[in-house]
């Protein structure tokens, strides 16, 4: 299928992606010479999907990573060096020692937000920043990444059962690389795709091949602008595996060895250099000048982690609560006249269609909650949180993209 | 000028504060159109619209998370747990994630949470709560327990333009049984400072939220028979008033802690020690305390009213201490 991205474009998935994978492998070499103080938590071989999700969003979306996106950190501008110096524990990482491995964000000019280890949390939160970013009248988007482990928490379901009812802009990837540690997917969910989770939200959902970072890209690129256009939250599961263990420490014997071995045939890089090859848009050349801009990046950013100075000992007493050292300020897209008395009043009752929807036939709910939806993204006359529109889509919303994105492997490891 | 109540104090700082900054939210449970379990929020949809009195489904973790998320974005949310005890449901979203997240990546998160706690209405296990020990041994969390209505409306006041995030736990028993002239004018009672309500000189009894009142029955009782008791409310639990705590304990040389808490971790073991290691030179007696029963709260009415502080046990607790 024909990518809209230009050349240059997919030779930007391509750096992102060779940029993420060196890193790492960087990083297992500073374990293995006791200069990371924590764990290291691989990406191999998804590199395709940090780098694909996190490309086609917006400067002025908001994204979370998880502690396997670290290619997501690198497309919104974070340098080696911020997470060399976080897994090193030194003074000049974004946290200053405070916390490790991709623990760290930004919430001023990349609108990153730091995860947390509790699996599932960052959905609410994001589904917070992506109504926040309603109310303020800013059109973005808030995306988030969980696993085929962490969407079996609680809070998963109760963050995309309030991303739907809400219509939050929110895009959730769930990534199923097959492993929640040591327990395979069948021990997660009785699904075989974790996909179908959305229709119990009555949200849209596409399945994509996580390896392919064209096809990622285009999936989400698709879900982000169904987000941004005020049609709800989507979910997308990228389908791939996890080539190592859970953290550095893990040998993962517990993984068949003939799952690694297909898996490896469909390694993310070898595929999208392929791909680069055979559309003729970019040749040995271009690729030794980027692998070798990679290469000196990297060695300049290891030189200047190693040598950072621990923290010293006190700052860990500094810092527990704000006490003015920020400022709080939201960045108002709309006037704040609508939003005070007596234009923002309204009476507290609920509107007239609670009642009669719930005894409409399905398809006549559906597109009067597609026409209170298209209403609200376009005039901000009301809250997603409307009632007319809460609840009304669930019943027979159906992906158009299911079918286009749905490149799901045929042979997951299962 | 009508007297305002304790639940009323608390409505006007929600109002005033939204109308005074569109960055100020409400979310939680049928707080909308219901206008929350105990009106604590009536006639705030009516007067802010749909976009800033947000009704949401039955998940305090997602009503929790998306309030940080929001005060990520710049805005002031105040997120309610309709009964305090349900605060359980969040505590990961609180302990783990709010409380951090200035600390971890400099990151401020201004939320109030704020519900309903508290027993003495036959409530039973799970609407009679007091939980601020949970939170009081959490780093980065502010925890307020008003005890009046103009404190209710001041302290709620500077916890919603406070950069962090603030529990602010309404004591239930005092909603609409206490009441008192507020100013007309905006005001604010600053987070962290403890109030002396009755000057005394021969013991300390410190308490806050409803067991002040029960302390203050106890001492009009007490110096009846010659026993000036001078009564401490500690208002803010997290960050405690030290200076307060130990200026009084310095005066009166004796020390009576009383809470609704239970007993085993509340906060009279750790003002207990507080007061040791900064003041034992000045103690002249034991430090005592008047606390619930260790064990949930159950609910037939005289179950719970064993169980509860009351004024005849902080009377004798504190005769007792008084003549040691």
């Amino acid at each position: 299928m024909a990518s809209v991205l230009t050349r240059e474009q997919h030779l930007d998935l391509y750096y992102y992606m060779r940029l993420n994978r060196e890193l790492e492998e960087q990083m297992v070499r500073l374990f293995r010479q006791n200069k990371i103080v924590g764990g290291v938590y691989s990406s191999l071989g998804q590199e395709a999907i940090s780098v694909g999700t996190a490309y086609a969003l917006g400067p002025g979306d908001w994204i979370a990573p998880m502690i396997r996106n670290i290619g997501s950190l690198l497309v919104r501008g974070f340098k080696p060096r911020d997470i060399l110096t976080q897994h090193m524990a030194r003074y000049t990482s974004p946290t200053l020692g405070k916390d490790g491995t991709s623990h760290f964000g930004d919430l001023k000019t990349r609108h990153v937000i730091s995860p947390i280890s509790m699996l599932g949390d960052l959905i609410p939160v994001m589904t917070g920043i992506a109504m926040a970013g309603r109310y303020l009248g800013q059109k973005i988007v808030a995306m988030t990444w969980i696993g085929d482990g962490g969407a079996s928490t609680g809070v998963f379901h109760e963050a995309l059962n309030l991303a739907a009812v809400q219509k939050a802009a929110l895009v959730l990837i769930v990534e199923n690389n097959h492993w929640a540690y040591s327990t395979p997917t069948e021990r997660q969910t009785a699904l075989r795709d974790l996909a179908d989770r959305a229709k119990a939200y009555g949200i849209e959902s596409a399945i994509v091949d996580g390896n392919d970072v064209v096809a990622v890209e285009r999936a989400t690129r698709e879900a982000v602008a169904h987000a941004r256009e005020g049609r709800g939250p989507v979910l997308i599961e990228a389908k791939t595996m996890r080539m190592r263990g859970h953290a550095q420490h893990d040998p993962a014997e517990y993984v068949p060895r003939e799952m690694i071995e297909e898996w490896k045939r469909r390694d993310p890089l070898d595929r999208h250099e392929k791909f680069l090859t055979e559309n003729k848009l970019w040749d040995a050349k271009k690729k030794k000048e980027i692998d070798d801009r990679i290469a000196r990046e990297i060695q300049t950013d290891v030189e200047f982690a190693e040598n950072s100075p621990f923290p010293p000992p006190e700052l860990a007493t500094e810092g527990v609560y704000c006490n003015g050292c920020h400022t709080i300020e939201a960045d108002w897209k709309r006037a704040k006249e609508e939003l005070l008395p007596p234009r923002s009043s309204v009476k507290a009752e609920w509107p007239g269609k609670v009642s009669a929807h719930s005894d409409a036939p399905p398809k006549a709910a559906a597109k009067i909650a597609a026409k209170t939806a298209a209403k609200t993204a376009n005039t901000h006359s009301g809250n997603g949180a409307r009632p007319a529109s809460a609840g009304t889509a669930n019943a027979k919303s159906k992906s158009p993209r299911k079918s286009k994105g749905a490149r799901a492997p045929a042979k997951a490891g299962r | 000028m009508a007297e305002t109540t304790y639940l009323e104090a608390i409505r006007q700082a929600m109002s005033e504060e939204m109308g005074r900054d569109p960055a100020v939210v409400l979310i939680g449970e049928d707080v909308g159109v219901y206008g929350g379990a105990f009106k604590a929020s009536e006639g705030l949809l009516e007067k802010f619209g749909w976009e800033r009195v947000i009704d949401t489904p039955i998940s305090e973790s997602a009503i929790v998370g998306a309030a940080i998320g929001m005060g990520y974005a710049g805005l002031r949310p105040i997120a309610e747990m309709q009964f305090i005890d349900f605060i359980a449901c969040a505590f990961n979203q609180i302990t783990n994630f709010a409380a951090k997240s200035h600390y971890r990546w400099g990151a401020p998160v201004p939320l109030v949470l704020r519900g309903p706690c508290g027993g003495g209405v036959h409530g039973g296990p799970f609407h009679s709560a007091n939980p601020e020990m949970y939170f009081v041994h959490t780093p980065g969390l502010k925890v307020v327990c008003p005890a009046t209505a103009y404190d209710a409306k001041g302290l709620l006041k500077s916890a919603i333009r406070d950069n962090n995030p603030v529990l602010f736990f309404e004591h239930k028993f005092l909603y609409r049984r206490i009441k008192e002239d507020l100013p007309e004018s905006d005001y604010t009672v600053p987070i962290g400072k403890a109030a002396v309500r009755r000057p005394g000189r021969d013991l300390t009894i410190i308490s806050y939220a409803a067991m002040l009142h029960t302390s203050l029955e106890a001492a009009a009782e007490l110096a009846k028979e010659g026993i000036e008791a001078e009564v401490v409310d500690l208002r803010t639990l997290l960050p405690l008033d030290t200076d307060t705590i130990l200026a009084s304990v310095r005066k009166t040389n004796k020390l009576l802690v009383v809470h609704e808490d239970t007993r085993t971790g509340g906060i009279a073991g750790e003002i207990a020690a507080l007061v040791t290691e900064n003041a034992f030179e000045d103690l002249d007696g034991p430090i005592r305390r008047v606390t619930s029963l260790d064990t949930p709260v159950p609910y037939a009415p005289p179950l719970e009213e064993f169980f509860l502080p009351s004024v005849a046990k902080v009377v004798s607790a504190a005769r007792e201490l008084a003549h040691y």
